[in-house]
């Protein structure tokens, strides 16, 4: 039984996850919680967020986020998929910025119109 | 220059923007917000992290996509936007004291005010550290600006001295770009942030959090070189004897947000000491008619959905008063009973709340498995139950208007109490 604290939404409801019993889940408080709990003791993912070099924009870095949720162990790699980035303005949110993250098949997107 | 407009609002974050573009919705004709900075979107531009609008927009939004939107919104309203525009002065009978380099100085009349200045960080020499004055002292926030806005990298050993939001989210960041975090920080013997941050910022990289700790020191010549961190008490004095030394070439503080009202004092406008800022109605109007208060000025927030909808009843009465429609009429009190720190709003005329009274609270502590009395004298109004409650997590409730017709007395108590059996 694993104490897990869910990131899902602000509320931080505290899971109690069974790995003896097909990580059966408890104390959530709604049904997203339970899929969150299965899945950070199986194949913990995260969203991350950074910036990249900008040129032509009201400042000198625009905002970045991973498109969709990637495997936390990914996350450095991922990280230093940006470091040559340089994009030109103007950007739109959502602006794919690096096409594929270590072939999850998920972009780093834009997320301000610089 | 002089110049009239039915609502001023003076600040283009998000609760700013979202009083803006509500007053311009609830039929406010002349709108003019004025920004100090020179684009509008307030702190949410170098909140580059998710975790926004999950409320509101039931997504999951960066900082910038959230202000984006209302960027965007206020575009499609007649909304006038002054960007590098400081208001200086404002006084009670709603003159707005502004200037900028096209306009020059501008005097402006406005039927009426909505205060959206947000707040400032608490520094170094207000929590007086001991030490020496080396460079590499950063609030959070500044240090937030400069890595994620003008691209700087602003040390590469940190220490951060508070467990608040700002704190942790700057814990991940600065790891993220390559830093090493030697440790948060944090003088109370609980964290003051929301749980999933010491989850996502803090644990997912293995950075130490510690409780009931302080830094007592600071040694630098130019640079930061270390930091003396102590154990302290349960009076918070620090424990001799307890002292830990991390190397490290940069400090970041998250010790408090302090709402930026020396607008509103200018104006004589009565201040709660317990929020600093603001008091304010049900529909956010200060103790000055026509002058009406959102977002962090009035009480430093936690999710800024919740900035958002008491802008919105702010920008909404805005207009309302302009138009000539004035919310008078008997007033109730509310208090903070047990465990409540402050509410807000903290007084209700009870003949304007339409269907519901939206009320935010902290609690003082770290509670489980509680209940939120809200009472009339002796006789309970409602009630709601809750699992987690914690200083650094804003309480919302909504009392229906039905239970307000009932109240007797002059005051509503808000209460905080064990629940019955558990």
């Amino acid at each position: 039984m694993t104490n897990v604290i869910c990131i899902v939404c602000p509320k931080g409801c505290h899971l109690q996850v069974d790995e003896n019993n097909d990580y059966a889940v408890t104390g959530f408080g709604c049904a997203r919680g339970i899929d969150y709990g299965k899945k950070e003791l199986q194949n913990p993912t995260r969203v991350i967020t950074s910036t990249v070099r900008l040129e032509g924009g009201i400042h000198r870095r625009c905002p970045v986020k991973t498109a969709a949720d990637i495997p936390k162990g990914m996350i450095p790699d991922a990280m230093g998929l940006l470091n040559t980035v340089q994009l030109k303005s103007p950007v739109k949110v959502g602006d794919v910025v690096v096409p594929d993250i270590c072939g999850t098949g998920v972009p780093w997107v834009a997320t301000r119109n610089m | 220059m002089t110049k009239r407009y039915d609502v001023v609002v003076i600040g283009a974050g998000p609760a700013g923007l979202a009083a803006a573009c509500k007053a311009c919705e609830k039929g406010a004709r002349r709108v003019l917000v004025a920004e100090r900075d020179r684009e509008a979107g307030g702190i949410l531009n170098q909140c580059i992290h998710n975790g926004f609008g999950l409320h509101y927009f039931k997504e999951e939004l960066t900082g910038p996509e959230y202000a984006g939107r209302f960027v965007d919104l206020l575009g499609k309203t007649g909304v006038e936007l002054k960007l590098d525009t400081m208001v200086v002065d404002i006084t009670k009978d709603k003159t707005v004291h502004a200037i900028n380099t096209t306009d020059g100085y501008m005097e402006l009349k406005a039927g009426a005010i909505v205060l959206a200045m947000g707040c400032r960080e608490r520094t170094r020499g207000a929590i007086a550290i001991p030490g020496d004055r080396p460079a590499g002292i950063f609030t959070a926030g500044a240090a937030q600006r400069y890595v994620n806005m003008e691209g700087w990298m602003v040390g590469k050993r940190v220490v951060v001295l508070g467990s608040g939001d700002i704190g942790l989210i700057m814990a991940r960041r600065m790891t993220l770009e390559g830093a090493k975090v030697l440790a948060c920080v944090e003088l109370m013997p609980y964290s003051n942030g929301l749980t999933r941050n010491i989850v996502q910022c803090l644990q997912d990289y293995d950075i130490p959090l510690y409780l009931s700790h302080t830094i007592t020191n600071i040694i630098g010549k130019e640079r930061v070189a270390q930091v003396v961190v102590s154990k302290v008490d349960e009076n918070r004095r620090p424990i001799p004897g307890s002292e830990i030394l991390f190397d490290c070439d940069t400090v970041l503080l998250s010790v408090g947000l302090i709402p930026e009202n020396e607008l509103t004092r200018s104006a004589e406008i009565a201040i709660d000491p317990r929020t600093n800022g603001a008091i304010v109605f049900e529909n956010m109007e200060t103790s000055a008619p026509g002058i009406f208060g959102c977002g962090n000025v009035v009480h430093v927030h936690d999710l800024v959905d919740f900035v958002t909808g008491e802008s919105q009843r702010a920008g909404a009465a805005a207009a309302r008063h302009a138009l000539g429609q004035q919310d008078t009429g008997g007033v109730l009190e509310v208090e903070a009973g047990s465990c409540v720190t402050y509410t807000v709003p903290q007084r209700v005329r009870r003949d304007h709340v339409e269907k519901s009274m939206e009320l935010f609270f902290r609690v003082n502590n770290v509670y489980h498995n509680m209940e939120i009395k809200v009472m009339d004298g002796d006789s309970q109004l409602c009630r709601f139950k809750r699992e987690h409650m914690a200083p650094g997590e804003m309480e919302r409730i909504a009392v229906p208007r039905v239970l307000l017709d009932k109240v007797r007395g002059d005051r509503i108590t808000v209460t905080v109490v064990p629940q019955e059996g558990a």
